[in-house]
């Protein structure tokens, strides 16, 4: 059934509330564990927002390709109830099931252990794929960043994608602009744009990857347009968004924050999301 | 084994509706019925391996129970990590299928063959590598591993018929066994024939106890390291290079069960040892893997 904003104004008050309350625990999370890859959680939270929070049904599957960011996934998982407190506590510890990039077997909500990049969206096309022969009427969804549509995999995988013609597959890119030792520009050029995903065959739209709301809407027009046509959805995104001295800064893929920082960086949360 | 092999995952194909095959663009002249047999369960995924093992893990997450097949070295390095991450450490039925292990691809050159798959697949968490010695052991072994529904790896060669049957040691059959033996041999793959050419030899014939080995990592029973013991002297055979091949599998079984050997000789693939190229005879005199040089060993065991 299709889900119009006009009649979801719950679902957009909730979204909107989520982006201050998930950010907010992923820098407890990020905080309490001494830990890195901050900026890569906050660029893509909020098309996990508009996708694993709100869109997904409970069989089908998100893949969070780009595994870096366990942690935004965690709490997710966490405020879907599928991770409990307990649980939680123990992310980063010794002996826990929640280490920096997602284990396999040991959350129903993370069907594949991922964290080498550019494995998500072949596994994605096979979910799709087998729903095809299925005949079961289910997205998949995929979350990759943007660096890590430079692998090779990518390639094989979009123009699979489109022979297949695997409409039920909606791949979100996080187009941060940043990758592990540099620009995305200046590494590789930008393979994560538009026009390159248009000539393979997608059906292409190019978003605000921090407007939840037109995430929301573009994910609910695409999960309804069974057209032959894969989806993707490149947000454009600020990594280490809504902290204001990590926006944009590489360094923030890898350090952790101090209790300064940690004060600094909730405060800057309250203060635009709640 | 390509002919058995089409044969028989036709008929697996046709009795379950679970399987579905993925090529990566190989199989003319040999794979047409089964595409035809099996419709939209049979994909041709293109000339891209990397991607073709993570979607078999993507369909094998669905309920499908998923073959992936190429010639052997382009289904096995390209694809690892794929295999390892999205396969393996998942535990997915997800069965890769490499045609022409050894150096089966003869003259096609280095790149066509497959002498370091096993080191590489075996040690992989939940992994069963099976490697036919002789073409009746496909069906067989394509039986097992739908049944079994874990991580596979069938490694097809060029077989004849198995010459005789055999006692089944866990991982180690038993294709004859010698009275008062002057050692025993075990080998791996296609490779086992010349080893039943060299014991046609008068002076070696009925001497020796002799194995293939058709499953890596090997669990083996503890009759078989009897039988080893008692022989005091073992040459292993196989089409694989030293590091994490048989001889060295094997060695470690051996050790942790106390088997004490007088005498321990492996023949293996060697490479390249002077950059020429030939057939797969070629490449095995090249390595020692010849029936004359099997012989050759086996009389230093008669002294």
């Amino acid at each position: 059934m299709t889900t119009t904003i006009s009649n979801s104004i719950e679902v957009l008050q909730d979204l909107k509330k989520w982006q201050g309350t998930l950010r907010l625990k992923i820098l407890n999370m990020y905080f309490k564990a001494n830990a890195g890859h901050i900026g890569c959680s906050l660029s893509c939270i909020d098309l996990m927002i508009a996708s694993l929070m709100s869109h997904k049904r409970k069989d089908e599957v998100f893949i969070l390709s780009k595994g870096h960011a366990a942690a935004s996934l965690y709490a997710c998982l966490h405020e879907l109830g599928e991770i409990s407190d307990e649980l939680l506590s123990t992310y980063y510890k010794e002996g826990t099931v929640l280490p920096a990039h997602p284990a396999p077997n040991k959350i129903s909500g993370i069907p594949f252990a991922t964290g080498s990049l550019g494995h998500g969206l072949p596994i994605a096309l096979g979910i799709a794929q087998a729903n095809k022969i299925l005949g079961n009427d289910e997205t998949t969804y995929v979350l990759m960043s943007d660096g890590e549509t430079n692998e090779g995999t990518t390639w094989e995988a979009a123009h699979y994608a489109v022979a297949k013609q695997l409409d039920n597959l909606i791949v979100m890119i996080d187009k941060n602009g940043l990758q592990g030792f540099g620009n995305t520009n200046q590494v590789l050029g930008i393979s994560a744009d538009a026009t390159k995903w248009q000539v393979m065959g997608f059906e292409v739209a190019e978003c605000d990857g921090h407007d939840v709301e037109a995430l929301y809407q573009q994910i609910d027009f695409f999960k309804n347009n069974k057209n032959g046509l894969p989806k993707v959805i490149i947000a454009n995104t600020v990594k280490g968004k809504g902290v204001s001295y990590m926006e944009n800064r590489l360094e923030w893929h890898y350090l952790p924050m101090n209790p300064e920082q940690y004060a600094v960086a909730t405060n800057d949360i309250l203060k635009a999301y709640l | 084994m390509r002919r058995e092999f089409s044969d028989a995952i036709e008929k697996i194909a046709i009795e379950d509706e679970k399987v579905v095959f993925i090529t990566g663009d190989l199989g003319y002249n040999a794979l047409e019925n089964l595409q035809a047999a099996m419709g939209n369960r049979f994909i041709n995924a293109g000339v891209a391996e990397q991607n073709m093992v993570g979607l078999a893990a993507g369909l094998a997450y669905k309920g499908f129970k998923v073959f992936c097949y190429s010639i052997a070295p382009f289904v096995v390095y390209r694809c690892w990590e794929q295999f390892r991450n999205d396969v393996c450490l998942h535990n997915l039925p997800v069965f890769l299928v490499g045609n022409g292990g050894g150096y089966g691809y003869g003259i096609m050159g280095s790149s066509h063959h497959a002498i370091e798959d096993l080191a590489g697949l075996s040690s992989l968490q939940n992994v069963k590598c099976w490697i036919p010695a002789f073409s009746d052991e496909v069906e067989p072994f394509l039986n097992q591993i739908v049944a079994d529904a874990r991580p596979a790896y069938l490694r097809l060669g060029a077989g004849k018929k198995t010459p005789s049957l055999d006692t089944d040691f866990g991982g180690l059959k038993l294709l004859y066994k010698a009275s008062n033996a002057k050692g025993s041999i075990v080998s791996l793959g296609p490779v086992a024939n010349n080893v039943m050419n060299a014991l046609e030899n008068e002076e070696l014939s009925g001497q020796f106890n002799v194995f293939t080995a058709y499953n890596l990592p090997m669990k083996i029973e503890k009759e078989a390291f009897q039988l080893i013991q008692e022989a005091e002297k073992l040459l292993v055979v196989e089409e694989h290079v030293s590091t994490g091949g048989l001889a060295q599998q094997l060695s470690v079984q051996l050790l942790e069960n106390g088997v004490s050997l007088k005498k321990f000789v492996s023949l293996r693939a060697e490479g390249y040892p002077d950059g020429t190229y030939g057939s797969q005879t070629y490449h095995q005199t090249q390595s020692g893997l010849d029936s004359q040089n099997i012989a050759i060993k086996l009389k230093c065991f008669m002294e």
